[in-house]
This record gives C-alpha cells, structure tokens and sequence, in this order.
C-alpha cells in the first residue's frame, strides 16, 4: 500500500518565496506575542502553591471558592481539572504564612467549610526564586541543545546545512511557543521537555532531507542546486509523511488517553510535529539554498562519507 | 545474539509483569533486633485485628509483612506502630514480588516515580547567606584574637564586602600584621592598602567552595538522620547543585508531619555532672534543686547541674579522628570566639570534673493540637560524660568513645545541634497514591493505544515487512523495559511513560526510511536482493546521523533537567538507543532468515 504515488518530481523550491515569507509573518507574529502577551507560565516557573483535590461527588465551586474567601484566601483560582469531581486550586505567594505549609491549611480548611472528606491528590509548592533558576536552565538548555546539534551537523555535513537546521529549529521552537502564547496554555516543565523533544523530531527529519540532498549532489551529475533538492525533497517526502504520521498517531493516544497532567505536553509535540514536518521541507532547505549550496561543496576531494563512492562503483 | 539479546532484556523485564505487594516492615532501633519473638507478635497483633496478609517473614533483623491490598497494608501500618511501641519502627514498603529464581539473576521491578507511586518530593535550599556570615564572624574573631596575642595594635576589624577589613594605626603594623596573618592562615587572600592604613582578607575560591560545602554535607547528614525518623522505606535525600538538596519520600501521605520533623530543630547544652548528691536520692524524688536527671543512651539516669555551660550554637566544628599517639577514639571541636571564652571561663574551676553533653530534640508525638498543629515534646539525652583534663578554649577534643564509630556518631550529632546554616522547603510536590494509580492507569492505556495503532499501520501499509517491523517495536519496548529496570536509580514517571509513547511512534521511523528506499530500489529497476542490501545500506548513515542529534537533545534534558523532566529524558534515550538496535540489526537479521539468499521476483513491501 502506498499513500503517496509520485512520479515526477515535485518544484517544492519554486514556492520558497511564498513559504518564507509565511514562515516569518508566524515567527514574527509569535514573537509579538511572546512579548505583548507573554507566555502562560506555570507553577513551576511563577512559584505559588497548587493543590489538586477530589470529592466523591460532583464539585461546588461556588462552595469552594466561598469557603476559601471567608478564610482570607481570596486569590485563589479555582477550576475543574479533567473530572467534574477534581478541583484545581492556585494560591499566589503570601507573606506571615509558611509558605510550604498553606497546601495542609487549605486542604484541612476546604474539609471543615464543606462538610465533605477532601482527597488529596496533589499538592505543589514551589518557592519563588526556584522559578527564576528554572527559567534560567530552561533557556540554557535549549541554546546549548542547539549549539551542540549546529556542531554536529555542521561536523557530519557542511555549515550551509547546519545553519539551515538550526534555523528551521528555532523556527520551530519560536512558533511552538507562540502557540502556547497566543491560546495562554500553561507553560510548565513537561512542555518545556516537550520542546526540546520537538528539537529532536524537527532535526531528525531535518537529517533526512540533508543527507538525502548531499547523496543527490553527489549522484546526479546534471542539474541546478535547486532541482536537486526538489527531487530529493520529492523522494524523502513519502517517508518525512508516514513518521510525521505514526508519531502523531501515538501522541493522538497521549492526548486522549495519557489524562490531564500530560495535556500540555502532547499538545506541544502535535503542533511541533506538524511545524517540524514543515520545517525541515522548507526551511531548511531554503536556507541552505540562499546560503548557495552547490555541488561543488558537497563533492570535496575529502570524502566526508566513507565508502560513498563505492557504493556508487557497485551497481 | 539478536535473539539472546532481546531474551536478555525480557528476562529482566519479567520482573515488572509480577508487580510488587504492598507491605510492611519492620525493623528494631537503637540496637534492638527484630527477632522471631517479634515475628510471632506481630502475627499475632495481625490476627487479633483479623488482617489477612499474604505472608510474613523474617530476614536481615527486619521482619516483612505481605499484603493484599493497600488498606489492610495501611491499617497494619497503624496497628504495628501503636502496639509494637518505641523499640521498633514500622514502615510502609513495596517489596517486589518477583520469583525467588529470577531474584537471584539480579531481576527487579522498574522503580516508579513519585508522581506514579505516590509521595512526597521535597526541594530544601541551604542559606548559604547565613553559612557566609558565619565564616565571616568566625574570621574577625580569628583575626583579632591572633593579632592581640602577637601584640600588633590594630583600629579595628570589620566585615567589608566578601571579606574582612584591618585597619591598623600605622604602616609598620600593617607590614608586620601582614605577614603574620599570612604565614597563619594559607587560604585567605590579602590586600593591603598602604594610604588607608587596611588590610582587606577574602577567601580563596577554594576556601569559599569548602564553607558552602561543608554548610550542604552538613544539613545532609542532619536530614538523613530525620528522614529515617520517618519510618519511610526507601527515602532519597541528595544533593543537587550547589545549593540545593532533593528529599524524595515515597508513600508518606501525612506531609505536615513529614515537614515538621524535617523541620525540626535540635540543640546541644553542656552541663556539669553533679558529684556532690547522690543520684540514688534523686531517682528516688529527691531531687537537689540546682540540678536534674536525665537519661542517656542506654537509658541510665544522670544527675547534672542545671546551668548552662555552653549552647550548641557556638559549635562551628566537629570531627571525629584516631589519637595519634595512643590510636584511642576522638572527637575535635571547634568553638566561635564568644564559645571559647565562655567555655574557658566555666572550666577553669572544673578541671577533674566530668562533663556532659546533652543532646536536645524536638520531635511531634504523633498527636495534634486543637488548632491542628503538631504537638512536640523536647526529648533531652545525655550523649556524653568526659571528664575535663585542662582548662578548655576555642578548640578542644573529647575522648573516652568506645569505638571510632561511636565517636563519629557523636561528632554527626555535635554538628547537629550547631547548623551552620539555615534550611528552608522551596519546593513541595505531594502527590496522593490514588493520582498516582490513576496516572499509571492513564500512561499504560496510552502506551498500549499508541502501540496498537502504530502496529496496524504498519501491517497495513508495509504488509510482511510491516510486520517484521512491528516485531522489531515490540521488542523494542521489552528492551526499554529491560533496561530501564536494570539501571538503579532510573525510576518510571509519567513524562517517562510520555517518552516511551514518543519513542513507540518514532522507532519505526528508522523501518520506514529502509523500507521506502527498498521499494526506491525496486522501482529503480533492480532485483530484489540488490533493492533489500542497498536500502540497508543506504538508510545506515541517515539513521545514525538523525539519530545521534536527538540523543544529543536527549542527553541534554538529562544533564540540566529535574524530576519530571529527567523521567523523560532517560526513557527517550533509552529508547533511540534501543530502537536503533532492533529496527536495524534485528530487523535485518528476521529479513534475511525470510527472504535472504532466494531468488525473488516480488516482494511483500
């Protein structure tokens, strides 16, 4: 069985102009909101105290937050997390009260005013510099990620190419996090790791297209730089689709059935795949042309491959 | 060896399929073993409550219970901790119930999570503030007790930024005090400035690194000692950067209290013995006014005066060592300055006389306030009784320990009472035992979805080939298994269960890359064996390029990332590597079994 019957090579480069210019209205458009909305930032990065709790019956939350403002805490934001029965409770920072304690006093206080036996699912706490230190390793991570990756690519292929994944990587981690933005979907730790999984996906596909096009400089002696990252743009794309298609299958999965605390996270990598996807058709690839990828750079006398010209021999 | 290897990795992973049993353990304190007589009333404790349980033994002084189900586990727990009493503590457990065969091959369950198991996490940042002041008070005080000992005329001494600042009335002073200070003491740097008259001390870098260091390996010891309070079975307490320390406790639900004897403050007080009454008197109600009794370690009462001769807040130091001389056990301690002349003024007139030192501790009785606080007793202890040899200062040692583990024991616990710096909770994440079932639940369904529909896809779109992929996957993921199970201190936690998931879709990334370029092949005119080794081939270098960049990402997350996020880097890298393995070798070892060596004019792809 096959999805994708094509014969002839399809001008994927012709439409660079457009694609670029769609892929930097999204970056730019990302980054205004990134600055003017900014991001939703969890518990983990904000600090505060969250709690999780679960009743036996469908929650009051007009009880609940009526109980919890007659005791003073009249910050709290409270809203149902997956179940009708489960409450989620935020209490921002508070000054003469232990702070590592409020989850305890709250939960014992929400089981006086309701009358009802509270069970507790979670309770987090983080402190406010912790958030800080996080934000900071955070974006360390990722630049370093990058960093490492725009080394070993630039190593195993050319800098044309390694600056061409770096970019479509930062284009994916920049329209990523814009999504996160624009809908202020929480931005916790597991979509932070669920970022730098996307970092991965994009580059692996990324890897494909490039070594596919290095092998074509190489084998097809005639033609421009252009046509042959369409052909193989044209020949990677049946397998750039179907991994595009069993990785999203199984995030499906996690999304659907992985429950709430993984909600974000499944909803990072879907959206990262499909940019990622089309990241490394054109980003990449357009940005290794307009840095004039040639022949010439990709047949060096040093054989960066071994035992490239022998296969060749073999046939 | 494909075959062996993926017979190894599901050796070691059966252990996962047997799960563990609820249960409770049992272990005696302060010296006391668990013994048969101890088992033979815990069973009888069991009975009288009619608690059914799967098996109770004893092994290793520790007696272990086996249960059902958790709640019997639970009520046991509380059951066993009120009637067993003080000599033993009881704690909650989940003990593997593998086959005792594949015990001793090494096979153990893959660790949950706290996310997954249920638990308390605790993230505690040690005051390095506080512990740099001290140094600093510790340094002026060094500074002007060696320069007026030396007779060098000094203005004053001062904190100043990082250090401490000398100022001296002129430049011959400041010249002498100089060198001196600097022949003293090897790891401060100096400055001197001649117009001002000063002389500015800050530590040397490696100085510095062993005041922090010392402040964090201290508060470790003291944690420990009180996570094992706790009754917890299997408790983490680590270290994690430079400043911070990780407590993990696994199945605690009661976190207030967990965070009250984490809390806990203890203290040291050195007192006199009082010689001149009779202890029997005292036992007997009399006791002298002036004095009390307190019980040491072995539970014999003592009579001591009442002042105080010392606080433990003036202990900047202990450390236990072997005399070198008489290779007789001892314990150094380092006084402040306000200690030391304390400490030499109340043993001036006591020399000959034994001296004890008190070790006191707040612990929460287990009962609660009205208001719904903890209710603490102070529990006093005698440690010590040493007789005093000389008129003590700033540093002295005691001896008369039995053994050198002894006298460690009682340096840990002066360290103890004197925390050079403070410790503060800034992160808490407690989660319930039924979200953490329910999030095993959730991960699992989503694992098995996601492997489903990835295997029907594949069937479909590669037919025969499609399968000998799907074969590879789900060897795949009993390798993950294997491994992940194999490897102490990897533990299992839902964004692991995410990465698993991640790595079931893209694993058959690397198939789908042979397999297109097989039918590439194919479809470029050549035979069929020819099409099966160029695609390997050819796909090779592609799969190991775009496969080493994400390890890179992966093994990143891990380096930098905490708790949740390092759960997911492990598997993920677990999993590009394992996966690697069985979609290239093992794949093309099932491929050549099948279809190598034939004459073919079709091929299933």
């Amino acid at each position: 069985m096959q999805f994708l019957k094509v014969k002839d090579t399809i001008a994927f480069m012709s439409h660079r102009k457009v694609a670029s210019m769609i892929s930097i209205l999204l970056v730019v458009a990302s980054i205004i909101s990134l600055a003017t909305n900014k991001l939703n930032w969890g518990l983990d990065f904000t600090g505060g105290t969250l709690l999780e709790i679960g009743f036996s019956q469908p929650a009051d939350l007009v009880k609940v937050r009526e109980v919890l403002e007659a005791s003073g805490y009249d910050d709290a934001v409270v809203q149902l997390f997956g179940s009708s029965e489960d409450v989620l409770i935020r209490l921002g920072q508070r000054e003469n009260v232990k702070a590592e304690m409020l989850g305890n006093q709250v939960l014992s206080i929400l089981e006086q005013g309701t009358g009802q036996l509270i069970d507790m699912r979670r309770i987090e706490f983080v402190g406010a510099n912790v958030g800080d230190e996080l934000t900071e390793q955070g974006g360390l991570a990722m630049l370093t990620a990058m960093i490492c990756i725009l080394m070993y690519v630039a190593f195993r292929f050319e800098w044309r190419f390694a600056l061409g994944s770096v970019t479509a990587l930062a284009h994916d981690v920049i329209l990523t996090l814009g999504l996160f933005s624009v809908l202020q979907l929480e931005f916790d730790l597991t979509v932070l790791a669920a970022i730098l999984a996307v970092i991965g996906y994009s580059l692996n596909d990324t890897i494909v297209v490039s070594d596919r096009i290095r092998e074509n400089f190489r084998k097809v002696r005639k033609g421009t730089s252009e046509e042959i990252i369409n052909i193989s743009l044209t020949q990677t794309l049946s397998r750039t689709m179907i991994t595009s298609l069993t990785t999203f299958i199984v995030l499906l999965a996690l999304f659907f059935k992985g429950g709430a605390l993984i909600h974000g996270f499944a909803t990072a990598l879907l959206f990262g795949i499909i940019v990622g996807t089309y990241s490394s058709i054109y980003v990449a690839s357009t940005v290794a042309l307009a840095l004039g990828i040639s022949k010439e750079d990709l047949i060096p006398e040093v054989i960066e491959k071994e035992g490239a010209d022998q296969e060749e021999l073999k046939m | 060896m494909v075959v062996f290897i993926v017979a190894i990795g599901a050796l070691y992973a059966l252990p996962n399929y047997y799960g563990e049993d609820p249960a409770v353990q049992i272990s005696g304190t302060k010296g006391v073993q668990a013994d048969l007589a101890t088992l033979d009333a815990v069973k009888e404790n069991l009975a009288a409550a009619d608690l059914t349980y799967q098996s109770a033994s004893l092994a290793n002084g520790q007696v272990l219970v086996r249960f059902n189900d958790y709640k019997s586990q639970q009520m046991a727990n509380t059951l066993l901790s009120k009637s067993l009493g003080d000599e033993y503590s009881v704690a909650l457990n989940l003990t593997p119930a593998t086959p005792d065969w594949l015990a001793s091959l090494g096979g153990v369950p893959m660790k949950l999570g706290l996310d997954l198991s249920g638990g308390v996490h605790f993230l505690m940042e040690v005051d390095m503030k506080t512990a740099m002041g001290r140094a600093q008070e510790s340094m002026i005080g060094d500074f002007r007790t060696k320069l007026r000992s030396e007779n060098i005329r000094y203005r004053s001494v001062k904190e100043a930024g990082n250090g401490v600042e000398v100022i001296f009335r002129n430049s011959d002073d400041l010249a002498k005090a100089e060198s001196l200070l600097k022949r003293t003491y090897g790891d401060y740097l100096f400055v001197d400035n001649e117009d001002k008259l000063s002389l500015k001390i800050t530590m040397t870098d490696a100085k510095l690194k062993e005041t922090r260091e010392y402040a964090l390996q201290q508060n470790i010891t003291i944690i420990r000692n009180r996570v094992n309070e706790l009754g917890v079975a299997e408790p983490l307490v680590q270290r994690q950067g430079s400043k911070h320390i990780v407590v993990e406790l696994p199945g605690v639900q009661d976190t207030a209290r967990a965070k009250e004897i984490l809390g806990a403050t203890a203290t040291l007080q050195f007192h006199m013995v009082d010689q001149e009454h009779d202890i029997r008197d005292a036992i007997n109600g009399r006791v002298p006014p002036g004095s009390f009794l307190v019980n040491d370690q072995d539970g014999r009462p003592q009579l001591l005066k009442k002042r105080i001769m010392l606080r433990g807040e003036h202990i900047i130091g202990a450390k236990s060592s072997l005399d070198q001389q008489t290779s007789q056990p001892q314990v150094n301690i380092d006084l402040d300055n306000k200690g030391g002349s304390l400490f030499s003024n109340a043993t001036k007139n006591n020399i000959g006389k034994p001296m004890a030192t008190m070790f006191i501790e707040s612990k929460a009785t287990g009962e609660k306030n009205p208001d719904g606080s903890l209710k603490f007793t102070q529990v006093q202890e005698v440690i010590s009784v040493a007789t005093i040899q000389a008129r003590l200062g700033k540093s002295f040692r005691i001896t008369g320990q039995d053994s050198p583990a002894a006298a460690h024991n009682l340096a840990l616990l002066l360290r103890a009472g004197a925390l050079i710096a403070p410790i503060a909770i800034v992160e808490e994440r407690t989660v319930g035992p039924s979200l953490g079932a329910e999030n095993v639940e959730l991960g699992m369904q989503a694992i098995l979805w996601g492997f489903a529909l990835v295997l029907l896809f594949m069937m479909v779109y590669y037919r025969a080939f499609g399968l000998v992929a799907n074969l590879a996957l789900a060897a795949n993921l009993v390798l993950m298994v294997g491994v992940m199970s194999l490897i102490p201190g990897a533990a299992l936690t839902l964004p692991g269960m995410a990465g698993i998931v991640l790595t079931v879709g893209m694993a058959v990334d690397a198939n789908v890359l042979i397999f297109e370029r097989i039918r590439e092949e194919i479809r470029a005119g050549k035979t069929m064996q020819q099409s099966i080794h160029q695609g390997y081939d050819a796909a090779f270098s592609t799969i190991f390029d775009a496969n080493i960049t994400t390890l890179i990402a992966a093994l990143i997350l891990f380096a930098v990332g905490t708790g949740p996020v390092k759960g997911f880097a492990i598997t993920l890298s677990i999993g590009i590597i394992t996966s690697m393995f069985t979609s290239i070798i093992g794949t093309r070892a099932v491929v050549n079994a099948l279809w190598g060596g034939k004459k073919l004019d079709k091929l299933p792809i």
